[in-house]
Protein backbone atom coordinates (compact mmCIF):
# COMPACT_ATOMS: atom_id res chain seq x y z
CA UNK A 1 0.00 0.00 0.00
CA UNK A 2 2.75 2.23 1.10
CA UNK A 3 4.85 1.77 -2.10
CA UNK A 4 1.77 2.13 -4.53
CA UNK A 5 1.12 5.49 -2.55
CA UNK A 6 4.57 6.25 -3.33
CA UNK A 7 4.58 5.29 -6.91
CA UNK A 8 0.81 6.91 -7.63
CA UNK A 9 0.98 10.32 -5.33
CA UNK A 10 4.05 11.41 -3.71
CA UNK A 11 7.73 11.31 -4.88
CA UNK A 12 5.85 9.28 -8.02
CA UNK A 13 3.55 10.12 -11.08
CA UNK A 14 1.50 12.78 -9.49
CA UNK A 15 3.97 15.19 -7.51
CA UNK A 16 6.27 14.80 -10.71
CA UNK A 17 3.68 15.07 -13.09
CA UNK A 18 2.50 18.94 -11.55
CA UNK A 19 6.49 20.10 -10.64
CA UNK A 20 6.96 18.96 -14.31
CA UNK A 21 4.11 21.24 -15.73
CA UNK A 22 5.37 24.10 -13.51
CA UNK A 23 9.16 23.44 -14.80
CA UNK A 24 7.38 23.66 -18.45
CA UNK A 25 5.74 26.78 -17.87
CA UNK A 26 8.97 27.84 -16.70
CA UNK A 27 10.56 26.97 -19.86
CA UNK A 28 8.05 28.49 -22.18
CA UNK A 29 7.85 31.59 -19.79
CA UNK A 30 11.52 31.95 -20.11
CA UNK A 31 11.48 31.53 -23.73
CA UNK A 32 8.55 33.96 -24.17
CA UNK A 33 10.43 36.85 -22.76
CA UNK A 34 14.34 35.66 -23.92
CA UNK A 35 12.08 36.44 -26.96
CA UNK A 36 10.66 40.02 -25.62
CA UNK A 37 7.24 37.78 -25.40
CA UNK A 38 4.75 37.87 -23.14
CA UNK A 39 4.76 34.23 -23.11
CA UNK A 40 1.50 31.88 -22.01
CA UNK A 41 -0.15 31.32 -18.93
CA UNK A 42 0.45 29.33 -15.92
CA UNK A 43 -1.99 26.30 -16.28
CA UNK A 44 -1.23 26.11 -20.13
CA UNK A 45 0.80 22.58 -19.86
CA UNK A 46 -2.45 21.47 -18.09
CA UNK A 47 -4.43 22.48 -20.84
CA UNK A 48 -2.28 21.30 -23.30
CA UNK A 49 -2.72 18.04 -21.28
CA UNK A 50 -6.26 17.99 -20.87
CA UNK A 51 -6.75 18.91 -24.28
CA UNK A 52 -5.10 15.91 -25.57
CA UNK A 53 -6.66 13.35 -23.46
CA UNK A 54 -9.81 14.39 -25.07
CA UNK A 55 -9.00 14.51 -28.79
CA UNK A 56 -9.46 11.45 -30.97
CA UNK A 57 -6.70 8.60 -31.08
CA UNK A 58 -5.92 7.41 -34.24
CA UNK A 59 -3.72 4.38 -34.66
CA UNK A 60 -2.74 4.30 -38.33
CA UNK A 61 -3.49 1.56 -40.72
CA UNK A 62 0.00 0.23 -41.20
CA UNK A 63 1.09 0.42 -37.81
CA UNK A 64 1.68 -2.20 -34.77
CA UNK A 65 -0.52 -1.08 -32.87
CA UNK A 66 -0.10 -2.73 -29.71
CA UNK A 67 3.37 -1.47 -29.28
CA UNK A 68 2.37 1.81 -31.04
CA UNK A 69 -0.05 2.05 -27.81
CA UNK A 70 2.44 0.96 -25.18
CA UNK A 71 5.67 2.98 -26.30
CA UNK A 72 4.57 5.98 -24.15
CA UNK A 73 2.97 3.84 -21.69
CA UNK A 74 6.54 1.94 -20.96
CA UNK A 75 8.43 5.43 -20.72
CA UNK A 76 6.05 7.19 -18.74
CA UNK A 77 5.96 4.01 -15.96
CA UNK A 78 9.90 3.98 -15.90
CA UNK A 79 10.33 7.89 -15.60
CA UNK A 80 7.72 7.85 -12.64
CA UNK A 81 10.14 5.23 -11.17
CA UNK A 82 13.25 7.04 -11.30
CA UNK A 83 11.66 9.90 -9.98
CA UNK A 84 10.57 7.58 -6.80
CA UNK A 85 14.43 6.36 -6.35
CA UNK A 86 15.71 10.38 -6.53
CA UNK A 87 13.35 11.73 -4.22
CA UNK A 88 13.34 8.68 -2.43
CA UNK A 89 17.30 9.09 -2.01
CA UNK A 90 16.63 13.15 -1.56
CA UNK A 91 14.21 12.60 1.47
CA UNK A 92 15.67 9.77 3.41
CA UNK A 93 19.49 9.03 2.18
CA UNK A 94 19.45 5.86 3.91
CA UNK A 95 16.56 4.05 3.05
CA UNK A 96 17.36 2.88 -0.86
CA UNK A 97 20.06 -0.16 -1.55
CA UNK A 98 23.86 0.08 -2.81
CA UNK A 99 23.50 0.68 -6.88
CA UNK A 100 20.13 2.82 -7.21
CA UNK A 101 22.27 5.21 -9.34
CA UNK A 102 22.84 2.65 -11.83
CA UNK A 103 19.05 1.84 -11.70
CA UNK A 104 18.30 5.47 -12.31
CA UNK A 105 20.74 5.78 -15.38
CA UNK A 106 18.82 2.25 -16.92
CA UNK A 107 15.49 3.83 -16.22
CA UNK A 108 16.72 6.98 -17.86
CA UNK A 109 17.78 5.33 -20.55
CA UNK A 110 14.16 3.52 -21.15
CA UNK A 111 12.46 6.73 -22.68
CA UNK A 112 14.31 7.02 -26.19
CA UNK A 113 14.33 3.12 -26.43
CA UNK A 114 10.32 3.21 -25.90
CA UNK A 115 10.22 6.47 -28.26
CA UNK A 116 12.11 4.73 -30.82
CA UNK A 117 9.98 1.31 -30.33
CA UNK A 118 6.98 3.80 -31.12
CA UNK A 119 8.08 5.73 -33.80
CA UNK A 120 9.17 2.18 -35.75
CA UNK A 121 6.30 0.87 -35.34
CA UNK A 122 3.75 3.53 -36.29
CA UNK A 123 4.77 2.28 -40.23
CA UNK A 124 5.70 6.28 -40.79
CA UNK A 125 8.48 6.54 -43.42
CA UNK A 126 9.40 10.21 -41.25
CA UNK A 127 9.13 8.76 -38.35
CA UNK A 128 11.21 5.40 -39.53
CA UNK A 129 13.90 8.55 -40.39
CA UNK A 130 13.68 10.56 -36.71
CA UNK A 131 14.04 6.88 -35.04
CA UNK A 132 17.09 6.40 -36.52
CA UNK A 133 18.44 10.02 -35.85
CA UNK A 134 17.19 9.20 -31.94
CA UNK A 135 19.19 6.07 -31.98
CA UNK A 136 22.30 7.42 -33.38
CA UNK A 137 21.47 10.31 -31.24
CA UNK A 138 21.67 7.91 -28.08
CA UNK A 139 24.24 6.25 -29.09
CA UNK A 140 26.28 9.41 -28.83
CA UNK A 141 25.51 10.75 -26.16
CA UNK A 142 25.39 8.02 -23.36
CA UNK A 143 29.04 7.07 -23.03
CA UNK A 144 29.83 10.95 -22.37
CA UNK A 145 26.74 11.15 -19.86
CA UNK A 146 27.96 8.12 -18.12
CA UNK A 147 31.70 9.43 -17.79
CA UNK A 148 29.97 12.73 -16.61
CA UNK A 149 28.37 10.47 -13.46
CA UNK A 150 31.03 8.80 -13.24
CA UNK A 151 33.08 11.61 -11.47
CA UNK A 152 30.88 12.08 -8.81
CA UNK A 153 31.07 7.95 -8.32
CA UNK A 154 34.96 7.91 -8.40
CA UNK A 155 35.04 11.04 -5.81
CA UNK A 156 33.04 9.57 -3.35
CA UNK A 157 33.48 6.30 -3.70
CA UNK A 158 30.09 5.00 -3.48
CA UNK A 159 27.27 4.28 -6.23
CA UNK A 160 24.24 4.55 -3.68
CA UNK A 161 22.59 8.17 -4.14
CA UNK A 162 21.84 8.73 -0.55
CA UNK A 163 25.58 8.66 0.12
CA UNK A 164 26.60 10.92 -2.87
CA UNK A 165 23.94 13.64 -1.22
CA UNK A 166 25.14 12.58 2.25
CA UNK A 167 28.89 13.04 1.57
CA UNK A 168 28.65 15.88 -0.38
CA UNK A 169 26.49 17.97 2.40
CA UNK A 170 29.48 16.74 4.77
CA UNK A 171 32.56 17.63 2.73
CA UNK A 172 31.69 20.43 0.12
CA UNK A 173 29.94 19.61 -3.17
CA UNK A 174 31.56 17.80 -5.95
CA UNK A 175 31.12 21.31 -8.22
CA UNK A 176 34.14 22.62 -5.86
CA UNK A 177 37.13 20.59 -7.52
CA UNK A 178 37.77 20.83 -11.42
CA UNK A 179 36.70 17.59 -12.45
CA UNK A 180 33.75 18.41 -10.99
CA UNK A 181 33.02 21.41 -13.38
CA UNK A 182 34.49 19.62 -16.00
CA UNK A 183 31.61 16.58 -15.37
CA UNK A 184 28.99 19.18 -14.92
CA UNK A 185 29.61 20.89 -18.66
CA UNK A 186 30.14 17.78 -20.26
CA UNK A 187 26.34 16.57 -18.14
CA UNK A 188 24.72 19.69 -19.26
CA UNK A 189 25.12 19.20 -22.82
CA UNK A 190 24.18 15.68 -22.99
CA UNK A 191 21.07 16.12 -20.74
CA UNK A 192 20.32 19.01 -23.71
CA UNK A 193 20.14 16.06 -26.22
CA UNK A 194 18.77 13.15 -23.74
CA UNK A 195 15.70 16.27 -23.35
CA UNK A 196 15.48 16.60 -26.55
CA UNK A 197 15.92 20.51 -26.38
CA UNK A 198 17.43 22.61 -29.15
CA UNK A 199 20.77 22.18 -30.25
CA UNK A 200 20.04 18.62 -30.22
CA UNK A 201 16.48 17.86 -30.97
CA UNK A 202 16.76 16.73 -34.47
CA UNK A 203 14.47 13.58 -33.89
CA UNK A 204 11.81 15.75 -33.62
CA UNK A 205 12.39 18.52 -35.76
CA UNK A 206 9.23 20.19 -36.22
CA UNK A 207 10.56 22.23 -39.54
CA UNK A 208 12.33 19.67 -41.45
CA UNK A 209 10.74 16.36 -40.33
CA UNK A 210 7.35 17.46 -38.92
CA UNK A 211 7.33 16.43 -35.49
CA UNK A 212 9.46 13.66 -35.92
CA UNK A 213 9.43 10.35 -33.89
CA UNK A 214 5.61 11.97 -32.71
CA UNK A 215 4.56 12.19 -35.96
CA UNK A 216 1.48 9.77 -36.20
CA UNK A 217 0.97 10.15 -31.96
CA UNK A 218 -2.35 11.69 -31.54
CA UNK A 219 -4.81 11.86 -28.44
CA UNK A 220 -4.39 10.41 -25.35
CA UNK A 221 -0.83 8.46 -26.52
CA UNK A 222 0.45 12.36 -27.53
CA UNK A 223 -0.93 13.14 -23.88
CA UNK A 224 1.37 10.67 -22.51
CA UNK A 225 4.39 11.00 -24.62
CA UNK A 226 4.28 15.04 -23.88
CA UNK A 227 3.77 14.40 -20.27
CA UNK A 228 6.90 11.90 -19.86
CA UNK A 229 8.94 15.09 -21.93
CA UNK A 230 7.60 17.04 -18.78
CA UNK A 231 8.33 15.10 -16.32
CA UNK A 232 12.18 13.93 -17.61
CA UNK A 233 12.47 18.51 -17.69
CA UNK A 234 11.80 18.15 -13.98
CA UNK A 235 13.78 14.76 -12.89
CA UNK A 236 16.66 15.44 -14.84
CA UNK A 237 17.71 18.97 -13.35
CA UNK A 238 17.01 17.24 -9.64
CA UNK A 239 19.27 13.75 -10.69
CA UNK A 240 22.25 16.68 -11.46
CA UNK A 241 21.14 18.43 -8.56
CA UNK A 242 22.15 15.47 -6.53
CA UNK A 243 24.99 14.64 -8.30
CA UNK A 244 26.66 17.98 -8.24
CA UNK A 245 25.35 20.19 -5.93
CA UNK A 246 24.45 17.46 -2.73
CA UNK A 247 20.34 18.03 -3.61
CA UNK A 248 20.14 21.66 -3.00
CA UNK A 249 16.94 22.80 -4.10
CA UNK A 250 18.17 25.88 -5.53
CA UNK A 251 20.21 24.54 -7.76
CA UNK A 252 17.21 22.56 -9.52
CA UNK A 253 16.57 25.96 -10.57
CA UNK A 254 19.65 27.04 -11.26
CA UNK A 255 20.14 23.78 -13.56
CA UNK A 256 16.89 24.04 -15.22
CA UNK A 257 17.55 27.96 -16.16
CA UNK A 258 20.75 27.01 -17.86
CA UNK A 259 19.21 24.24 -20.06
CA UNK A 260 16.53 26.48 -21.16
CA UNK A 261 19.20 29.60 -21.94
CA UNK A 262 21.43 27.06 -23.51
CA UNK A 263 18.12 25.42 -25.65
CA UNK A 264 17.54 29.40 -26.36
CA UNK A 265 20.95 30.17 -27.85
CA UNK A 266 21.38 28.20 -30.01
CA UNK A 267 20.60 26.37 -33.87
CA UNK A 268 19.76 23.05 -34.30
CA UNK A 269 22.53 21.48 -35.65
CA UNK A 270 22.50 18.12 -37.79
CA UNK A 271 22.98 14.96 -36.80
CA UNK A 272 26.43 13.97 -37.93
CA UNK A 273 27.34 17.03 -36.15
CA UNK A 274 26.08 15.95 -33.25
CA UNK A 275 27.20 12.75 -33.38
CA UNK A 276 30.71 14.34 -34.17
CA UNK A 277 30.35 17.13 -30.73
CA UNK A 278 29.37 13.83 -28.53
CA UNK A 279 31.89 11.60 -29.54
CA UNK A 280 34.99 13.71 -30.36
CA UNK A 281 34.68 17.17 -27.94
CA UNK A 282 32.37 15.25 -25.38
CA UNK A 283 34.19 12.15 -24.71
CA UNK A 284 37.60 13.34 -24.50
CA UNK A 285 36.96 16.17 -22.32
CA UNK A 286 34.86 13.27 -20.00
CA UNK A 287 37.71 10.91 -20.46
CA UNK A 288 39.90 14.17 -19.03
CA UNK A 289 37.83 14.83 -16.55
CA UNK A 290 37.39 11.11 -14.85
CA UNK A 291 41.22 10.91 -15.02
CA UNK A 292 41.41 14.05 -12.95
CA UNK A 293 39.17 12.70 -11.02
CA UNK A 294 40.64 9.74 -10.40
CA UNK A 295 44.43 11.35 -9.48
CA UNK A 296 42.69 13.65 -6.99
CA UNK A 297 41.59 16.94 -8.64
CA UNK B 1 -14.92 15.32 -17.15
CA UNK B 2 -17.17 18.08 -16.88
CA UNK B 3 -18.59 19.89 -20.47
CA UNK B 4 -17.74 23.23 -18.85
CA UNK B 5 -13.16 21.85 -18.28
CA UNK B 6 -13.43 20.04 -21.89
CA UNK B 7 -14.68 23.09 -23.62
CA UNK B 8 -12.18 25.26 -21.59
CA UNK B 9 -9.31 22.91 -22.45
CA UNK B 10 -10.08 22.26 -26.05
CA UNK B 11 -10.14 26.48 -26.96
CA UNK B 12 -7.11 26.99 -24.40
CA UNK B 13 -4.96 24.99 -26.12
CA UNK B 14 -5.23 25.55 -29.92
CA UNK B 15 -2.36 24.34 -32.05
CA UNK B 16 -2.66 25.39 -35.56
CA UNK B 17 -1.50 23.03 -38.77
CA UNK B 18 -1.38 25.80 -41.63
CA UNK B 19 -2.34 23.99 -45.42
CA UNK B 20 -0.90 25.72 -48.24
CA UNK B 21 -3.65 25.00 -50.93
CA UNK B 22 -2.21 26.60 -54.10
CA UNK B 23 -1.63 29.99 -52.27
CA UNK B 24 0.45 33.00 -53.68
CA UNK B 25 2.16 33.00 -50.04
CA UNK B 26 0.78 36.58 -48.95
CA UNK B 27 -1.43 35.03 -46.94
CA UNK B 28 1.35 32.58 -45.72
CA UNK B 29 3.74 36.03 -44.81
CA UNK B 30 0.86 36.83 -42.97
CA UNK B 31 0.54 33.79 -40.92
CA UNK B 32 4.06 33.91 -40.24
CA UNK B 33 4.05 37.27 -38.79
CA UNK B 34 1.01 36.60 -36.63
CA UNK B 35 3.47 33.82 -34.82
CA UNK B 36 5.92 36.43 -34.47
CA UNK B 37 6.89 37.86 -31.23
CA UNK B 38 5.36 40.78 -31.93
CA UNK B 39 1.44 39.48 -32.29
CA UNK B 40 2.68 36.41 -29.31
CA UNK B 41 -0.32 34.01 -30.17
CA UNK B 42 0.81 31.44 -27.50
CA UNK B 43 -0.37 34.05 -24.85
CA UNK B 44 -3.51 32.24 -25.79
CA UNK B 45 -2.31 28.79 -26.45
CA UNK B 46 -1.54 28.85 -29.90
CA UNK B 47 1.14 27.10 -31.86
CA UNK B 48 2.06 25.71 -34.94
CA UNK B 49 2.35 21.90 -35.29
CA UNK B 50 4.47 20.33 -37.76
CA UNK B 51 1.85 17.08 -38.05
CA UNK B 52 -1.64 16.91 -38.77
CA UNK B 53 -2.34 14.60 -36.45
CA UNK B 54 -1.38 17.15 -33.46
CA UNK B 55 -3.80 19.66 -35.25
CA UNK B 56 -6.60 20.98 -33.84
CA UNK B 57 -7.42 23.52 -36.77
CA UNK B 58 -6.29 23.58 -40.10
CA UNK B 59 -5.58 27.02 -41.30
CA UNK B 60 -6.14 26.53 -45.36
CA UNK B 61 -5.02 29.29 -47.47
CA UNK B 62 -5.51 29.99 -51.18
CA UNK B 63 -7.44 28.73 -54.07
CA UNK B 64 -7.89 24.93 -53.89
CA UNK B 65 -6.65 23.53 -57.30
CA UNK B 66 -7.02 20.22 -58.83
CA UNK B 67 -3.91 19.21 -57.80
CA UNK B 68 -4.37 19.70 -54.58
CA UNK B 69 -7.99 19.02 -53.71
CA UNK B 70 -7.53 15.11 -52.97
CA UNK B 71 -4.71 15.78 -50.66
CA UNK B 72 -6.57 18.74 -48.65
CA UNK B 73 -9.55 15.82 -47.93
CA UNK B 74 -7.02 13.19 -46.97
CA UNK B 75 -5.50 15.90 -44.14
CA UNK B 76 -9.00 17.03 -43.16
CA UNK B 77 -9.54 13.13 -42.85
CA UNK B 78 -6.45 12.36 -40.97
CA UNK B 79 -6.97 15.52 -38.48
CA UNK B 80 -8.37 13.51 -35.28
CA UNK B 81 -11.70 14.75 -34.44
CA UNK B 82 -12.42 17.64 -32.79
CA UNK B 83 -10.88 19.69 -35.55
CA UNK B 84 -11.69 23.21 -37.01
CA UNK B 85 -11.14 25.02 -40.35
CA UNK B 86 -10.14 28.02 -41.04
CA UNK B 87 -10.21 29.61 -44.01
CA UNK B 88 -7.69 32.51 -44.49
CA UNK B 89 -7.56 35.19 -46.98
CA UNK B 90 -10.09 35.92 -50.33
CA UNK B 91 -8.94 32.80 -52.30
CA UNK B 92 -10.00 30.43 -49.49
CA UNK B 93 -13.06 32.25 -48.82
CA UNK B 94 -14.70 32.64 -51.89
CA UNK B 95 -12.37 31.81 -55.13
CA UNK B 96 -12.91 36.19 -56.26
CA UNK B 97 -10.63 36.20 -59.39
CA UNK B 98 -10.19 32.56 -59.84
CA UNK B 99 -14.06 31.69 -59.76
CA UNK B 100 -14.60 30.23 -63.37
CA UNK B 101 -10.86 29.43 -63.80
CA UNK B 102 -10.48 25.97 -66.01
CA UNK B 103 -8.60 23.95 -62.63
CA UNK B 104 -9.97 26.12 -59.24
CA UNK B 105 -12.24 23.01 -57.45
CA UNK B 106 -14.68 25.66 -55.87
CA UNK B 107 -14.39 27.71 -52.63
CA UNK B 108 -13.03 25.79 -49.79
CA UNK B 109 -16.59 25.49 -48.39
CA UNK B 110 -17.90 23.47 -50.85
CA UNK B 111 -14.60 20.96 -50.13
CA UNK B 112 -14.55 20.67 -46.58
CA UNK B 113 -16.59 21.98 -43.77
CA UNK B 114 -15.37 25.24 -42.92
CA UNK B 115 -16.03 26.61 -39.43
CA UNK B 116 -14.69 30.38 -39.78
CA UNK B 117 -13.68 32.67 -42.80
CA UNK B 118 -11.16 35.31 -42.40
CA UNK B 119 -11.43 37.48 -45.75
CA UNK B 120 -8.75 39.91 -46.59
CA UNK B 121 -6.07 39.87 -49.51
CA UNK B 122 -3.84 39.10 -47.48
CA UNK B 123 -5.67 39.71 -44.18
CA UNK B 124 -4.02 41.56 -41.55
CA UNK B 125 -2.42 39.53 -38.31
CA UNK B 126 -5.25 41.54 -36.00
CA UNK B 127 -7.77 40.33 -38.38
CA UNK B 128 -6.75 36.93 -37.86
CA UNK B 129 -6.88 37.18 -34.36
CA UNK B 130 -10.22 38.56 -34.63
CA UNK B 131 -11.24 36.08 -36.33
CA UNK B 132 -9.86 32.99 -33.76
CA UNK B 133 -11.71 35.25 -31.06
CA UNK B 134 -14.70 35.31 -33.02
CA UNK B 135 -14.20 31.36 -33.64
CA UNK B 136 -13.53 30.56 -29.98
CA UNK B 137 -16.62 32.78 -29.27
CA UNK B 138 -18.68 31.01 -31.09
CA UNK B 139 -17.60 27.35 -29.81
CA UNK B 140 -18.36 28.47 -26.38
CA UNK B 141 -21.95 29.91 -27.46
CA UNK B 142 -21.37 33.17 -26.50
CA UNK B 143 -22.63 36.27 -28.52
Amino acid sequence: MKILFEFIVFPGFLFTAIAGMVFSWIDRKVTARVQWRQGPPIFQPLYDFVKLLIKETIVPASANSVIFLLAPLLAITSTTLASVILWKAIINPQSLFVGDLIVVIYLLAVTPIAVILGASASGNPIASLAASREMKLYLAYELPFIFSILVSVIKLHTIKLGEIILSQQSSGIILNSFSGVLAFVIFLLTIQAKLGLVPFDMAEAETEIAGGVFIEYSGVPLAIHKLNRIMLLFIIPVFAAVLFFGGNFLSIIAVLVLIILIRNTNPRVRIDQAIRFFWRTCLIFSVFAVVLATIGY
Amino acid sequence: MSASLKLKALTKSIWVFHAACSPCNNCDIEILDLLTPRYDVERFGIQLVGSVRHADALLVTGAVNKKIVDRLKRLYEQAPKPCVVVAVGNCACSEIMFRDSYNTCGPLDKIIPVNAYIPGCPPKPEAMIMGIVKLIKALRGEK
